[in-house]
């Protein structure tokens, strides 16, 4: 199973991005071999509106079927939806941390949206 | 002959001489309120014949049956209002800015455009003075649809005023595109000051030409005379501070009622800008 996190950083140590639509940049990491790559974000950073949207079909080409992220609102929330991955929220300060919590089974799947949309 | 009366700052009296050029207007002219976030000018006005309309802007709808989900709608959107993935296209109406570039480019022709409700249109009568004014949903976004759709009504050949909203982005330059001439009003403050210098730089890459009203001249200091001294912006009228003007705009009156004085001084900017003998 693959997962994306969202990080400002390109290892296992780096900070974890409470920003889902614009976080730097997702860290994609396979559960089966271990391994991991990093995928841009920064086309979002300035985006005008539709960050969390853009960010989300990003995610979905990625392939995986899990995000863990600080936060999410309901735009981006329905196109992970439709695109079939779950989404969880974490206050981890490293992404090594979320994927421990999430190897324990400390981490719920969100029903929702966390956080309100923007007005754009 | 369509006057804009803009100002970058907020609370400067744009309505308040909106309305009063309006009233001293060689007749007949449309008073178009462009603010349509907060539209307000009706309020010194006794109208009759009111109408109202719903505007609508188009937005996509997709037809799940016929959707092949190849993307083509979401690459061509600028503003991620269209995604497209899984089984079939993703709409976020909110975010449209209604191109009409998804329905044209989508092979499978599964995009129809819909109507999305974004405000209101009313329109009235005062004596000479016919008003139309916008009026935003609550909630919505979409201003400069609206704004240009008030902006339809007028009528070529008359007289026409367009009472902006404040600031200097969008909402602003929709409103004040297209207009002959532009009236600053400001007060004699720094914030006044700061306020006008962005909305002149505003009007100047328009290519409009424009004066400036100081409203409540005689409070605060120099600066906005000196600023349009250095720059040779005329100074088309000075406003003192008075009471009784304030009082009657507490009680929703012109500020004609007030200052009757002020009726030939607005006929006479009327003369300068172009706009006929009133």
């Amino acid at each position: 199973m693959k997962i994306a996190i969202t990080t400002s950083g390109e290892t296992l140590a780096a900070p974890l991005d409470s920003r889902f639509g614009r976080a730097p940049r997702f860290l994609i990491y396979d559960t089966e071999t271990g391994t991991y790559r990093t995928v841009d974000n920064a086309q979002n950073l300035n985006a005008v509106q539709g960050a969390g949207i853009q960010a989300a079909q990003t995610v979905a080409q990625t392939g995986v079927s899990r995000l863990i992220t600080g936060h999410c609102g309901p735009k981006a929330f329905r196109v992970l939806r439709a695109a079939e991955i779950e989404v969880f929220h974490t206050d981890a300060p490293t992404v090594q941390e979320a994927l421990d919590r999430m190897d324990k089974g400390e981490l719920l799947a969100a029903q929702d949206a966390d956080v309100e949309g923007h007005w754009l | 002959m369509k006057v804009a009366v803009a100002s970058g700052k907020g609370g400067t009296g744009k309505t308040t001489l909106s309305v009063a050029l309006a009233l001293v207007a060689p007749q007949p002219v449309m008073l178009l309120d462009c603010d349509v976030e907060e539209p307000n000018g009706h309020i010194f006005l006794t109208l009759e014949a009111m109408e109202t309309e719903t505007v609508t802007v188009a937005v996509p709808e997709i037809d799940a049956a016929t959707c092949r989900a190849c993307g083509e709608c979401m690459r061509i959107c600028r503003f991620n209002a269209i995604i497209s993935l899984g089984a079939k296209a993703l709409v976020f109406p909110e975010l449209c800015h209604s191109c009409g570039g998804c329905a044209r480019v989508c092979p499978s022709g599964a995009i129809s455009e819909i109507p999305r409700r974004i405000g209101t249109i009313d329109s009235g009568i005062a004596g000479h003075v016919t008003l139309v004014q916008g009026r935003l949903d609550v909630g919505n976004a979409m201003a400069t649809p609206l704004i240009r759709a008030v902006k339809r009504h007028a009528d070529r050949g008359v007289a026409t005023i367009i009472d902006c909203p404040p600031g200097t982005s969008c909402p602003m330059i929709a409103a004040v595109r297209g207009a002959d001439f532009v009236i600053l009003v400001t007060e004699p403050t720094p914030f006044g000051l700061h306020d006008l210098t962005l909305a002149v730089e505003t009007v100047r890459t328009l290519a409009i030409p424009f004066g400036v009203i100081v409203n409540r001249a005689d409070t605060g200091d120099s600066r906005v005379a000196d600023y349009c001294s250095h720059e040779e912006i005329p100074i088309l009228l000075n406003i003192p501070e008075n009471r009784r003007a304030a009082e009657a705009y507490s009680r929703g009156e012109s500020i004609l009622s007030a200052m009757p004085d002020l009726t030939a001084a607005l006929r006479d900017i009327w003369r300068r800008i172009g706009g006929g003998e009133a």
